[in-house]
């Protein structure tokens, strides 16, 4: 194996997207055997193993982007899974808020994939190559997932009265946190400037297109608010994420050293 | 001069054909007998896909390891994926899904007792998958020569499958036996509590299986239960040993042509039957809990067929 060239801004955005693409598919996990139908159970544990292949490269990267710490080690993909403190994690919000029930669920969805379309498309030219070469698979991955989560926006706004008030509901409780996907910080102007990143700004009106498109063909209203939740890239979390967190590390964290 | 042939009657007509080894198919004509035999394992068959998507599902998403992690997500997804082909091929019997679900949700139809036991350490993940998925794939390849062509051909999609959950299971519980003294324990605690359970889903010794002898004419059934738990201990003995692990039977020995096991406790096997195992009402409950909340997703799709149509 070469050695990669140690890079810490990059490495810091390879470990965002990761922890996004990890955080997602650890709340996706927890439908495992309680979907509404039995297709179901299948497309979101489907949605789930797009979102941790995303996760483990991504966080590979990021070790390898790190470099080794002074011991000469380089970070795992599990040592970055399950070894750090919720401090640490830079997903965005979005990707923790709890999955409430099925509407909310794909409210959640249909926000995040229609955003990271936009992304993955962008970062299949990215200057990084690790990122790239995810991106390249990733964008299908998240076609098919915001195809599949408007497709279930549509039946449910559009099904009944009670499907339609609590997807307005699901969607009304997770907007908010949308906004913090097209920040911009001083490491995102570095690595756009680079070509490594995907620039925010031009990420939203897309994003904004197929969202406004899916919810007025859904009969739904888009949510308005002043209030912008952030904090995710920068470490400081929701209540609900060290249980997240708890539940995903303790059985590693048990056993310090053990292989799997 | 011309023999008189006496008319064969639409039954012996159809035993020819299953003589024969010929498939039988939806639009074929069948006994009534048959029909409702196929329905009711074919159903309960699916049922334990679905069950069994819980003991295990309950580790997903604390899997101490990404890569076992995105194995045992496959795993459960590929269990759903096996009841939708199960249920599929009982609906050309004339069943309805919706039906079946509610024979399970109602406790008229069974699942495998296999699933009433509870998953308290990730070694039964490891445990399950070489065990469990072991003993489905010895029940289940004969079923690939069913009579019954779309039962038959769903079995052999599952089939293929399941023989990769159980390396994948004997290959977990390697790591585990070549790991830290702890993984070790854990891996001998598991193997103790399945080892008995998994003898117990052949079902009941041949003396003692009722339905046996009509499915076996019928070319539902190619081996009988004894049969088919002598061929899984014979293989399991020897991976148990490779494992280092010892099997939780004092009586078990080799008599030159096979592993013979102790006496089966039919008593424990009869309680967990009846409903009274340690998660019989945890599974139906959970598993009800999910219908119920998904009611109105399902109406939603089924109202917004309807406008769109
Ligand atoms: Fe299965
Ligand atoms: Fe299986």
């Amino acid at each position: 194996m070469t050695a990669v060239q140690t890079d810490t801004d990059t490495a810091v955005y390879a470990l965002r997207l990761g922890d996004d693409a990890l955080v997602l598919a650890q709340r996706l996990c927890e439908w495992a055997a309680r979907a509404p139908q039995l297709e179901e159970d299948v497309a979101l544990l489907n949605l789930a193993l797009d979102l941790l292949g995303q996760a483990r490269s991504l966080l590979t990267r990021a070790g390898e982007l790190a470099g080794p710490d002074p011991n000469g080690t380089v970070r795992t993909e599990d040592d970055l899974a399950y070894l750090r403190d919720e401090p640490e994690f830079c997903n965005a919000l979005l990707m923790e808020v709890q999955s409430g029930d099925f509407g909310r669920t794909m409210a959640r969805q249909l926000l995040v994939s229609a955003w990271q379309v936009p992304l993955w498309t962008a970062l299949a030219a990215s200057a990084d190559e690790g990122i790239a070469g995810v991106a390249g698979k990733a964008v299908k991955e998240a076609a098919y997932h915001l195809d599949h989560a408007r497709s279930w926006v549509l039946r449910l706004g559009d099904g009944t009265a009670e499907s339609h008030r609590r997807l307005q509901q699901g969607l009304d409780d997770v907007w908010p946190y949308a906004a913090e996907l097209f920040e911009r910080d001083a490491l995102l102007d570095r690595l756009v400037e680079r070509g490594v990143a995907a620039d925010p700004a031009l990420l939203e009106p897309q994003w904004r297109a197929t969202v406004q498109a899916v919810l007025a063909e859904a009969t739904l209203t888009v949510p308005e608010t002043t209030w912008r939740p952030t904090g995710g890239r920068r470490g400081q979390h929701l209540t609900g994420f060290g249980y997240l967190l708890a539940e995903l590390q303790h059985l590693h964290r048990s056993h310090p050293g053990a292989t799997w | 001069m011309t023999a008189v042939v006496p008319a064969r009657t639409p039954e012996q007509e159809f035993q020819d054909r299953i003589d024969a080894d010929d498939r039988v198919e939806p639009r074929d004509w069948m006994p009534d007998g048959y029909r409702r035999t196929l329905v009711r394992q074919i159903a309960q068959h699916a049922h334990s896909e679905i069950i069994g998507m819980q003991p295990e599902g309950n580790w997903i998403t604390r899997a101490p390891s990404l890569r076992r992690k995105v194995i045992l997500v496959a795993k459960v997804q590929d269990e759903a994926g096996h009841g939708l082909y199960l249920y599929g091929a009982a609906e050309t019997l004339g069943a309805d899904r919706d039906e079946l679900l509610d024979m399970l949700h109602t406790g008229r139809q069974k699942y495998s007792t296999i699933f009433n036991y509870p998953t308290t350490s990730w070694a039964d993940v490891a445990a399950i998958g070489w065990l469990v998925d072991g003993a489905a794939i010895m029940n289940q390849v004969p079923l690939t020569r069913c009579s019954y062509g779309p039962y038959a051909r769903a079995m052999t999609r599952v089939c293929k499958e399941e023989s990769f959950h159980q390396r994948q299971g004997f290959e977990a519980m390697m790591t585990l036996c070549h790991g830290t003294a702890t993984q070790k324990r854990m891996a001998q605690d598991a193997l103790d509590r399945w080892w008995w359970p998994s003898l117990m889903m052949f079902g009941p010794n041949d003396d003692a299986s009722p339905h046996s002898a009509q499915s076996m004419a019928w070319g539902i059934k190619r081996f009988s239960n004894d049969e088919l738990r002598q061929r899984f201990v014979d293989a399991t003995v020897p991976q148990a040993q490779f494992l280092g692990l010892t099997v939780p039977d004092p009586d078990l020995r080799w008599d030159g042509k096979h592993w013979i096991s102790g006496a089966i406790d039919w008593t424990e096997f009869q309680t967990v039957m009846r409903g009274d195992g340690p998660c019989n009402r945890e599974r139906l409950r959970h598993r009800v809990a999910a219908h119920e909340d998904g009611a109105w997703v399902r109406e939603a799709a089924a109202a917004y067929a309807d406008k769109h149509r």
